[in-house]
């Protein structure tokens, strides 16, 4: 449902369908509304048989890589030789992106049987969801229904424990969140070795994004066959997908639709279109890492993971930002910098330089300082800083200024030459 | 072939290596140097400089150098335009935050980003000269290491030494992004018996020594390859020296002794190599004096006494002595009637073991050469030889100032500095120190080692071997020696254990020796 609005016609609640009723966050009115009971179907099956369900169902990881989350498990050792653990990205630090929360807000319990399936699939001892440190109330919410379920016995052997980050952005990439859980420094770590092979504790570990684990009990329940009919385009994105609008539309909030739905009507109906008087400009379809699109390419997207790629950016982690014709793109362009600056880890040279040089050039061109060669060497600084470094950090702030430079050239220009009244960058 | 090699292709140069050898090692043995930051053989791998980013044929990004592996087959170009200009690129990066004080800065002239930068990086820079850089205030690490934030690239490799290989870790990453610096921890300081280590580690001027500090340009230094006589270890050395005079003690890679570290102690033990107050001419009693004399009348006065000597011989050495030296002291009495005994004593001292680094510690005993001593003959029981000297006739002494305050017989004094006991010798010989002559030890786990001349001895000092074995010729026991070579080879013929050992096989890196190590 599009909480906090009632939900549309066109969404397809799956994830979000209790969202807003407070008796499914209790572990009775869980149970009542058929929860856990896919935890006891998946209980009685081999662990491989429950990726092969996974595998056919086609789901893919929510959390941004889009990687095939059977697959993903099927990685992990098949004679266990030494503990295996779970980690779940609970971390939800992608600026536009508020899915996560929402999940753990009203359907705790979806995502511990979900993790608790997961756990059963690749024969883990114990599972870690890293909750974002300011996440207090979905943490608050999500110990609640943990003491409850463990109390009722649903978890086995399982131990399942709630880590709180601590504010770091850095700690949502997958090998900095195994880091920060051993009690290190968040910093991304080299791959090989991959997560499967050496993770958390140099222990065989599998990490998935919460929605993603949300997604497997109704898999379990309704079939892989059922969940991969749902999809509206690509026969590779398959099922249901919560992407958080935000921005310059008249209802922001959370969306369920199917994947393949076409991001125009995302825009125009479900969040009841741009305020009066204004027209859209731009879309940062999957969360503020990918390349923006303009008003052409939005309008004729469709949200799956190859549609959007198709029009240039990445559907992510489906964090939709909408710009309208009011929006001041080198403005925007520049707080996105900054963040990724501020958030860089400092290990990799060029993110740990290139993200604060961005951020210094974009800021000048703000306060009507900027040179006309500065268009040129922004987009030399983000080719130098996309595809060579540790994580992805750098590339992510690489994205908006190419996607945005190319598609919003003018109005760089327009400071540069001094025919726009220069923002004071506080 | 064997099993375990493979080979790959590295600008052209086809390489066999060891399967598991990283891509930037594999370039070494092909003659290519990736430049790199982070990547240190002795530290665990980081990857985070990314200056060793390379092109890989049939990988569709660059790779670090550092943390790939070699497999069968690469095929690695490192001058790829793709390459070269990622590699500028990280330069350019490293240098906008850069204070580029090159003219004040003590790492000037053996600077990696020096180096680097007029290999490979842009001739300017295009950060904004009005945009400003990162400044943190220069901070007190430790007992001898300063931390210069600014001109820090956060290679980490200081903070991996101390995490991984020392094993106290009292250094880390603090703060984010570009306002990221190393950190020391609030409760400590660096005075690890090892921290030194960080300074030869740091690749830029941004760990400093202390001790070292505005002593000397780089290129002003001669460098010489020596042994550290700071211990029993034998920890390879390059003694710096700037005008004859030793300013900076560096270890020297050896994986068999101490990879690529040396302790504290054996850092800081030099400053007596310079020492002023020297003997620099032979002395010999005259009129209740001691007086200059030439070599010549020395030696004739010292084979005067040896031959009319009757009874008991007691020599008595410094185990900071050549082998050579102490082999041609001993040989002076070899076959004699004479009843001869010597004997070394030890400074001891507490043991600082580098924890990260199996059979590398500074060594209680604090001598390079008391292995040596012992397989020469020299005994343990010092206190025991200077109640013997005491009625000796003839009390031989080579550097030890350790002597009697009394002896019925006659002493002869060769060593360095003119201890007070010693001025009633009849003969006094000047000799070189360790920095100023060739030679070698024999190190506590039986490994010889050579160490090089680094600076003149002053006035007519000579190497003691030279010494030893001219007078061993005045006294019709053969041929003289006319260098370190000759001296040692005379010594593998004469003593088992290091029989078949060549001077030119030691190298610079030495040969174990057939004993067994001491416990």
């Amino acid at each position: 449902m599009g909480y906090p609005h009632k939900p549309h016609p066109k969404e397809t609640v799956l994830l979000s369908r209790y969202f807003g009723e407070a008796d499914a966050r209790t572990y009775k009115g869980w149970v009542k509304r058929g929860g856990y009971a896919a935890l006891e179907q998946a209980r009685a099956m081999e662990p491989a048989r429950v990726i092969d369900i996974v595998k056919e169902s086609g789901l893919r990881g929510r959390g941004g890589a889009g990687f095939p989350t059977g697959l993903k498990w099927s990685f992990m050792p098949k004679e266990k030789k030494k503990p295996h653990y779970l980690c779940v990205n609970a971390d939800e630090s992608e600026p536009g992106t508020f899915k996560d929360r929402e999940i753990m807000r009203w359907t705790p319990h979806a995502l511990l049987e979900g993790t608790a399936i997961a756990a059963h699939a690749i024969q883990a001892d114990v599972a870690y969801i890293y909750i974002r440190g300011e996440f207090t109330e979905p943490l608050a919410i999500m110990e609640k229904a943990l003491t409850d379920a463990r109390s009722a016995g649903v978890f086995g052997d399982l131990k399942i424990h709630l880590h709180r980050g601590a504010g770091a952005y850095i700690c949502g990439e997958e090998t900095a969140l195994m880091n920060s859980i051993e009690g290190k420094r968040g910093n991304p770590r080299i791959k090989p070795p991959f997560p499967a092979a050496a993770g958390v504790f140099g222990m065989p570990t599998t990490i998935n994004n919460v929605e993603t684990l949300a997604a497997v009990p109704p898999i379990l329940t309704k079939g892989a066959a059922w969940y991969k009919s749902l999809s509206l385009s690509s026969p590779k994105s398959t099922g249901t997908k919560l992407f958080s609008v935000c921005g310059h539309v008249q209802q922001p909030g959370n969306y369920e639709v199917t994947l393949g739905f076409p991001l125009k009507d995302l825009v125009y109906e479900l969040c009841g279109g741009m305020r009066p008087g204004r027209t859209l400009k731009a879309c940062i379809p999957g969360g503020s890492s990918v390349p923006i699109l303009d008003r052409a390419e939005t309008e004729s997207c469709l949200l799956d993971y190859e549609g959007v790629v198709e029009r240039g950016s990445m559907l992510g982690s489906g964090g939709v930002i909408v710009f309208d014709d009011s929006a001041d793109m080198v403005y925007q362009i520049m707080r996105l910098a900054r963040f990724y600056a501020h958030e860089s880890c400092a290990q990799c040279t060029q993110c740990r330089e290139g993200t604060a040089w961005t951020t210094k050039i974009l800021e000048r061109i703000l306060a009507g300082q900027g040179k006309p060669a500065d268009l040129d060497l922004l987009l030399d600084l983000a080719e130098n800083m996309t595809g060579k470094t540790i994580c992805v950090l750098s590339d992510s702030c690489a994205a908006p200024v190419v996607s945005g430079i190319k598609k919003f050239r003018s109005e760089f220009e327009e400071y540069i030459a001094g025919r726009r009244q220069p923002v004071l960058v506080a | 072939m064997s099993d375990d090699l493979i080979t790959l292709t590295i600008d052209g140069v086809p390489v066999s290596v060891a399967k598991g050898t990283l891509v930037i090692e594999a370039a070494k043995q092909a003659g290519v140097l990736v430049p790199h930051y982070c990547y240190h053989p002795g530290l665990p791998v980081a990857g985070v400089c990314r200056m060793c980013l390379v092109e890989i044929e049939k990988q569709p990004k660059l790779a670090v150098a550092c943390a790939t592996q070699a497999a069968e087959g690469m095929v690695v170009n490192t001058q790829s335009a793709a390459a070269k200009s990622a590699r500028t690129s990280v330069l350019e990066f490293l240098l906008i935050n850069h204070p580029l004080d090159c003219p004040i800065c003590d790492q000037a002239g053996e600077c990696e980003l020096q180096d680097f930068t007029f290999q490979e990086g842009r001739a300017a820079t295009r950060y904004s000269p009005e945009y400003p850089k990162r400044f943190n205030p220069v901070e007190d690490f430790g007992p001898d290491v300063l931390y210069v934030p600014n001109r820090c690239i956060l290679c980490t490799r200081c903070v991996r030494f101390m995490e991984d290989v020392a094993q106290e870790p009292v250094l880390n990453v603090s703060e984010r992004g570009d306002r990221a610096y190393i950190g020391v921890h609030p409760e400590t300081r660096l005075d690890h018996p090892w921290a030194g280590n960080v300074v030869d580690l740091c690749p830029v001027g941004s760990l400093l020594s202390k001790d070292f500090l505005h002593k000397a340009r780089a290129w002003e230094l001669d460098k010489s390859a020596s042994v550290c006589t700071g211990c029993s270890q034998g920890c390879n050395v390059t003694l710096d020296t700037r005008e004859n005079v030793v300013v900076r003690v560096r270890p020297r890679p050896n994986l068999e002794v101490n990879r690529y570290f040396i302790c504290d102690h054996g850092r800081m033990n030099y400053r007596w190599m310079n020492r002023g107050d020297r003997i620099e001419a032979p002395l010999v009693q005259r009129g209740g004096e001691l007086h200059a004399t030439d070599w010549q009348d020395a030696f004739e006065r010292v084979t005067t006494v040896l031959r009319g000597a009757g009874g008991r011989v007691v020599t008595l050495v410094s185990p900071r002595a050549s082998t050579e030296a102490l082999f041609f002291a001993r040989e002076l009495f070899r076959g004699g009637a004479l009843d001869w005994t010597g004997a070394f004593q030890v400074v001891m001292g507490e043991e600082a073991p580098l924890a990260g680094v199996p059979d590398l510690a500074l060594r209680a005993e604090r001598a390079p050469n008391g292995r040596g001593a012992e397989l020469l003959g020299y005994g343990r029981e010092y206190a025991a030889a200077l109640a013997a000297a005491e009625s000796a006739a003839v009390v031989l002494v080579l550097d030890e100032p350790d002597i009697p305050v009394r002896t019925a017989g006659t002493l002869i004094y060769v060593g360095t500095v003119l201890p007070e006991r010693a001025r009633d010798a009849h003969v006094v010989l000047p000799i070189a120190n360790v920095a100023e002559e060739e030679g070698s030890f024999v190190n506590r786990d039986g490994r010889v080692q050579r160490y090089a001349q680094a600076k003149t001895a002053p006035g007519m000092a000579r190497p003691a071997w030279w010494v030893f074995s001219e007078l061993g010729a005045a006294l019709g026991q053969g041929e003289p020696v006319g260098s370190a070579a000759e001296a040692f080879e005379r010594v593998a013929q004469a003593i088992e254990p290091l029989r078949g050992l060549s001077y030119e096989q030691l190298g610079f890196g030495g040969r174990p020796a057939a004993v067994p190590a001491a416990v």
